[in-house]
């Protein structure tokens, strides 16, 4: 397979909002090559999470395409399309919201590994042990209730459930926006891990410069739906040419440097 | 400095499953007249909680112990002055005294009611004003907050309005009958960095203009940083390091500061993905 993992192109949505049309996504085109990581910034309403949601299908595009691993992601359907979505990958925010708060971790590792025919019965207790060990958990933690575990273990649960089918590319949706500082660095080094390992592409959305830098090879910086600028993630936030772009460096939160006297 | 609000020995356990956890334990802080104080740390450090004993909103299960005082400035100060309470017997504040802003202003602001009447209510019930001169004092304060068009919003139910511009209604009503201490508990962490950064320069004005005291709480130490004269540094329940902002940032005394330090990922740190060499 040659070009790139994924290409989107002219990628449109629009919503009808009190009587006007009002374009969410407006000509997005981008592309992530296998084993890298791209991030998508902006404010909030910039369009972001609605070209995550076009990415799984869960709602359908007005124009543009989505071409992943060589073929039209859009077009797909059915048994052909379920096939597809084990390599693509989402992770949210909030893995409380999208988990079942009473199932158990096993379960919730389960599910992927039967329904994309990984692994047999037999062999899945196995490999949820694995998956869980691969996220630096505890496979002793299995028998536990999603709502019982912490922010921080429960984040590494929906990340051994994306790389349970062994995806190409993760959609990491604002997924590290919600945990604790100190937890969040851990998060980060994880997934640069598994890319390095499993080369592993992200689609990295997220409103904080400060985490795009760490981790994302190149950013598109979004504004009302259209992409403003793109390029290298550090030479774009170390000089960003738009407003949106400049507007979001001037808003991060710096710590202050206070020079100390050497005396 | 006179101190407005004093906390002696403060401890809060809660009581979950039959269980005793210690959400606060022996926490003493004094926030003087027109300072800004940041309280930072991470989830269950106990920073909310403090933020709930002070607006005596804890839950009646919940086991207080120590001392709240507040301390209202008067032209003559003396220790006759100084009103001792514990917080469940007698409130001095309550948005009279003590404004509150929280992380989600949906769950502050009264959907069925519009924004004006919010905000009138608080000048109304607190100020005494009649209602004709609250709701001018109202109009005046969405101007204050910078919300476009304050006449239209003064009529606005608050889900015709943006995340930001709620925040900023919370913000009005916070400070709608003049107190003379705002805090503000992750007001901020549920906006978009633009928003926030917004948000923070209003308070900063805000405070400023009003002469009042600052109480920021914060999982974020670099915008605490960016708006605290002091920062008190609560984990489990602890107060692990107390100073100056440029004494706890330049030179943290406690390994837990340093790794909170450490784990902010600013604009100008190396970033991870080439420490890691990928």
């Amino acid at each position: 397979m040659s070009g790139p993992l994924l290409a989107v192109s002219g990628l449109t949505k629009r919503y009808r909002r009190g009587g006007k049309i009002i374009a969410a996504v407006d000509d997005v085109s981008f592309h992530i090559e296998p084993g890298e990581t791209l991030a998508l910034a902006g404010p909030s309403g910039s369009g972001k999470s609605t070209i995550a949601r076009l990415m799984l299908r869960l709602i359908e595009p007005d124009a543009g395409n989505i071409e992943f691993e060589g073929s039209e992601f859009l077009s797909l359907n059915g048994a052909a399309l379920r096939d597809r979505r084990a390599r693509l990958q989402m992770v949210f925010q909030d893995p409380l919201a999208a988990f079942n708060p009473r199932a158990t971790v096993a379960r919730v590792l389960d599910d992927p590994l039967r329904i994309h025919h990984i692994a047999s019965r037999a062999e899945r207790p196995r490999r949820i042990a694995a998956l869980l060990e691969r996220v630096g958990l505890s496979p002793g933690l299995a028998g536990r209730a999603i709502h019982e575990i912490s922010g921080g273990q429960r984040q590494r649960v929906a990340i051994a459930r994306a790389i349970a089918t062994k995806p190409s590319l993760v959609v990491l949706d604002e997924a590290v926006s919600a945990l604790d500082v100190s937890v969040r660095a851990q998060i980060l080094r994880l997934l640069l891990d598994l890319q390095r390992e499993e080369r592993i592409a992200y689609l990295f959305i997220s409103h904080d410069l400060g985490v795009v830098r760490a981790i994302a090879h190149r950013v598109a910086i979004l504004d009302a739906g259209r992409i403003a600028e793109s390029g290298d993630a550090r030479d774009v936030i170390d000089a960003p040419q738009s407003a949106i772009g400049k507007a979001l460096v001037a808003a991060a939160p710096r710590l202050p440097r206070i020079e100390q006297d050497a005396s | 400095m006179t101190a407005l609000l004093s906390i002696g020995d403060l401890s809060v356990t809660y009581r979950r499953d039959g269980a005793e956890v210690a959400a606060l334990k022996h926490i003493s802080l004094d926030v003087a007249t027109g300072e800004r104080f940041a309280i930072i740390g991470e989830s269950g450090s106990g920073k909310s909680t403090l933020a709930l004993a002070i607006a005596g909103l804890l839950p009646a299960s919940s086991r207080i112990e120590g001392r709240i005082d507040w301390v209202p400035p008067s032209p003559s100060r003396g220790a006759k002055d100084r009103q001792s309470f514990l917080f469940r017997n007698s409130l001095p504040l309550g948005g009279r005294d003590i404004g509150f802003v929280f992380q989600d202003p949906s769950a502050s602001i009264d959907p069925v009611m519009t924004v004006g009447k919010q905000i009138a209510e608080v000048a109304h019930a607190h100020l005494g004003l009649a209602w004709r001169d609250a709701y001018t004092r109202a109009r005046d304060l969405l101007e204050r907050v910078r919300l476009p068009v304050p006449d239209a919003a003064m009529r606005a139910y608050p889900h015709q309005l943006s995340g930001g511009q709620k925040q900023r209604v919370a913000i009005a009503a916070a400070i709608a009958a003049s107190p003379k201490l705002l805090i503000a508990d992750e007001a901020t962490s549920a906006l978009d960095t633009i928003v926030q950064a917004e948000i923070v320069a209003l308070i900063r004005q805000l405070v400023a203009e009003d002469g009042m005291a600052l109480l920021f709480i914060s999982h974020d130490i670099a915008l605490a940083a960016e708006l605290a004269e002091s920062i008190a540094v609560f984990r489990h329940g602890e107060l692990v390091e107390f100073g100056s902002t440029a004494q706890v940032v330049s030179a943290p005394r406690h390994a837990y500061t340093r790794a909170l330090l450490e784990a902010h990922l600013g604009l100008d740190v190396e970033p991870l993905l080439r420490q890691t060499g990928t």
